[in-house]
């Protein structure tokens, strides 16, 4: 057992700090900060410039990509340092649905002109992806889906709706599991994995406010909107094949051990500087049994992840044990967010950047903390919920 | 041993219940909050002619004389409701305080106008320093001649944009921690040395932060005797904490039986995602904490209240406790709900912002845990009469 970095690892860590150091742009931390405190959502541009800048740095911005298609190919041990100092220096995060979820799929079941097409737009943060999986009536039961695509000529029909489709309002493009067999023995079976233009005729974006007041995520119809079938991914009908790789595919990071430590540490800068009982808050039993107790569990899972990671380096995939990850990862991430709010006491309470009141009050590192809180309750239900990844873990992992 | 309501509570609680089926619809909500004002006056006076105004206060100045079980009655209600209008800051919480501390006069002038609705007070106390101590108080006020002048600030100041007077508290004497020295002024909103910055709360709720610069009050104003205001504070904010738990335990019924309904009738993997023995088990527990909840608001309402070490074990315990079942039922609502319990659009996450403000609003769940434990295992004695040999 060796729980240290090999001296190739301390170098990179060094190269990833400096480069961070050097390149992480001023002005994005300025209008990121700004915004935040005011409320405001961010831009495209806030959203994709370190990608951008990631992109044209020896394929940072896809860690996990072969190195053939422009990729880092970072070992885990180097992904893994990647997002310690990424989330060390608090930088922006690269969106994930092009490099880490599509983009894989395309690699690995697309055809030459696909890779061609897509992969250097996605590589370089040019083109902005979201995800068409979940519709109003399938979430955890996603296999149900009804958008349909029908085959006329040299292009699919595609008919219905998407939801919960983070950041659609700045997409190029969505990768879409559509039915393309209605009549197929088991759901699973006829449905299709399509990447669609979002400028395509017959494509409306409604966006839907979460309860924090952000337009994170919408809703997508879609009205007889032609695809060209070039677009198909693979196989017809061999598109959950392909979701399912996809959501197996990118481990990593899905804990946010990382962000979360970065998250304990703001969290008591805050406790030192509210006062409680007249004294530090940091000082009250109370408050900082709660603090230790998540940094323990984070400590816990941190060694979980490298756990995890050791036995993905080994060449074996680390299988349905990562539900643990994201279970306990998105607690500990809701768990920090309600920590925070709470150091704040009553200055949890005013919401700033509405139409009502854009004038700030409360201490800076105050902004927008129950709104952080309350937005957080979506980790424990996106991304397969986490009632979803105990049955994963039950039957998969304890063959129950 | 009885837990029934009496007539007039029945007839109170149906009256609150209908003014808000007949005036207080999800649309009729949303509307008054996306106003520049957050409240609806005409709701206002409807509580007034409806005779809510003066609940709490005695018969004589025109109230109902009603008991902390009839606020109680009508807090629920409109948790129930999620009404925005300021009950609680403006009728509970300063009305109580005028009535506990003001001359005859005063009472006699002012209480009538509560209950009228043509006055409404907000109780402008906490500091950004002070969280939850009561007696934390830097806003300053010095004699002048026959007046005081103040000055200080003001942070969250719940119903203050809605208020047309303010009940401020500042030093009159002895350190910033002191119980002792702090004196309670009645002012007029609209007086020269007062700036108010109004804003919305996470919740939809409205309240200002409060900006005192050389303001001048008449001693005449003063509520109460000059340096003795603290034990008027701290009682009448257990007892508008009574009534913070009352609203809490209506909105967790609302929790509870909204997401006992989605589970019932949200399908996935071709039944009701209800069908699921982890989600019905987890249903179940939020049921339990709801009926705890309601237990220990009960106990609350009926305690002692003229005892302080009683009252602040009573409300101390049902603060903290009800603090408890606010996060648990609060965030299975929204995770049963799934991404439903997320959208603004949705009533469920309206009533989950609002419990969770209330488990912060006058201490949260550690604040009312260590209160009731300073009470409570205050005088434990050792055991002297043992002779078990592990004790030398």
């Amino acid at each position: 057992m060796d729980t240290t970095f090999s001296p190739e690892d301390t170098k990179f860590q060094l190269e990833v700090r400096s480069f961070i150091d050097e390149n992480y742009p001023k002005s994005l931390k300025e209008s990121v900060n700004t915004k935040r405190k005011n409320g405001e959502e961010l831009s495209r541009d806030d959203l994709t410039a370190w990608h951008k800048v990631l992109g044209a740095h020896n394929g940072w911005s896809a860690p996990g990509w072969p190195e053939k298609f422009g990729g880092a190919e970072f070992t885990p041990t180097q992904k893994y340092i990647f997002e310690q100092e990424c989330a060390r220096a608090e930088c922006m995060i690269v969106i994930p649905f092009g490099i880490n979820m599509c983009a894989p799929v395309i690699y690995t079941f697309g055809n030459e002109e696909q890779k061609a097409q897509h992969l250097p737009g996605i590589l370089s943060g040019e083109t902005f992806w979201c995800q068409g999986y979940s519709e109003p009536g399938s979430g955890s039961d996603l296999a149900s889906l009804k958008t349909a695509a029908v085959k006329e000529g040299d292009h699919y029909i595609v008919n219905g709706q998407k939801t919960w489709t983070t950041l659609a309002q700045h997409a190029d493009w969505i990768f879409c599991l559509v039915r393309t067999d209605p009549e197929a023995a088991k759901p699973q079976q006829g449905i299709s994995f399509l990447l669609i233009d979002m400028k395509t005729p017959g494509i409306s974006i409604r966006p839907i406010y979460l309860m924090d007041g952000t337009n994170e995520v919408n809703e997508v119809w879609f009205d007889n909107v032609k695809v060209p079938v070039e677009n198909l991914i693979g196989t017809e009908n061999q598109g959950w094949t392909y979701a399912k790789f996809l959501l197996a595919h990118e481990r990593s990071g899905i804990a946010g051990v990382a962000r979360s430590k970065k998250a304990i540490e703001r969290i008591k800068q805050i406790a030192a500087s509210e006062m409680s009982y007249g004294e530090p808050l940091i000082q009250d039993p109370a408050f900082i049994r709660k603090i230790a107790d998540a940094e323990l569990e984070l400590t816990a899972l941190e060694y979980t992840e490298l756990r995890t990671l050791a036995k993905d380096s080994a060449g074996k995939g680390p299988g349905a044990e990562s539900s643990i990850l994201k279970i306990k990862g998105t607690d500990l991430q809701q768990r920090v967010t309600e920590l925070a709010m709470e150091a704040v006491g009553y200055y949890a309470n005013p919401h700033i950047g509405t139409s009502l009141s854009n004038e700030f009050v409360g201490p800076d590192y105050a902004a927008n903390l129950s709104g952080t809180y309350f937005n957080f309750r979506k980790a424990s239900i996106y991304g397969g919920s986490n009632e979803i990844q105990r049955n994963i873990i039950a039957k998969m992992v304890l063959g129950l | 041993m009885d837990f029934n309501f009496t007539e007039e509570q029945t007839l109170l609680e149906n009256m609150v219940t209908s003014f808000i089926r007949d005036n207080y619809t999800w649309e009729a909500r949303e509307a008054i909050v996306k106003t520049e004002e957050g409240w609806k006056p005409e709701n206002w006076n409807q509580f007034a002619e409806l005779g809510l105004l003066g609940v709490p206060f005695a018969e004589e100045f025109g109230g109902l004389g009603g008991s902390v079980v009839d606020t109680m009655i009508v807090m629920e209600q409109f948790g129930k409701g999620l009404v925005v209008e300021p009950y609680m800051p403006s009728v509970v919480l300063a009305g109580g305080l005028i009535s506990s501390l003001g001359s005859k006069e005063q009472v006699e002038a002012i209480i009538p106008t509560i209950i009228s609705g043509e006055a409404r007070y907000a109780f402008a106390h906490s500091e950004p320093q002070s969280r939850f101590d009561l007696y934390d108080v830097k806003t300053s006020a010095v004699a002048n001649g026959g007046d005081f002048v103040l000055n200080g600030f003001k942070s969250v100041v719940f119903g203050g944009p809605i208020a047309t007077h303010l009940i401020i508290s500042a030093r009159t004497s002895g350190e910033q921690r002191d119980t002792n020295g702090i004196t309670l002024f009645l002012v007029d909103k609209t007086a020269a040395g007062l700036t108010l910055q109004n804003y919305p709360t996470i919740d939809e709720y409205r309240a200002s932060e409060v900006v005192i610069e050389n303001l001048k009050v008449s001693k005449d104003m003063i509520l109460g005797e000059v340096d003795n205001a603290y034990a008027a504070i701290d009682e009448n904010i257990d007892r508008s904490t009574i009534a913070v738990c009352a609203e809490a335990v209506g909105i967790l019924e609302v929790l509870k039986d909204t997401t006992i309904d989605y589970c019932k009738n949200r399908k996935q993997f071709g039944q009701a995602i209800g069908k699921n023995q982890s989600i019905q088990h987890r249903l179940v527990d939020m049921m339990i904490e709801y009926e705890q909840s309601k237990s220990i608001l009960y106990m609350a309402c009926t305690a002692d209240l003229s005892n302080p070490s009683d009252r602040k074990k009573a409300v101390s315990g049902a603060k903290a406790r009800i603090g408890k079942a606010i996060k648990y039922v609060g965030e299975n609502a929204i995770q049963l709900h799934g991404g439903m319990g997320m959208v603004d659009e949705y009533m469920v996450s309206h009533y989950f912002k609002r419990a969770t403000m209330l488990g912060i609003l006058f201490g949260n769940e550690d604040y009312h845990m260590k209160r009731f434990s300073d009470i409570t295992q205050a005088n434990v004695t050792k055991i002297t009469d043992s002779n078990s040999p592990r004790i030398a």
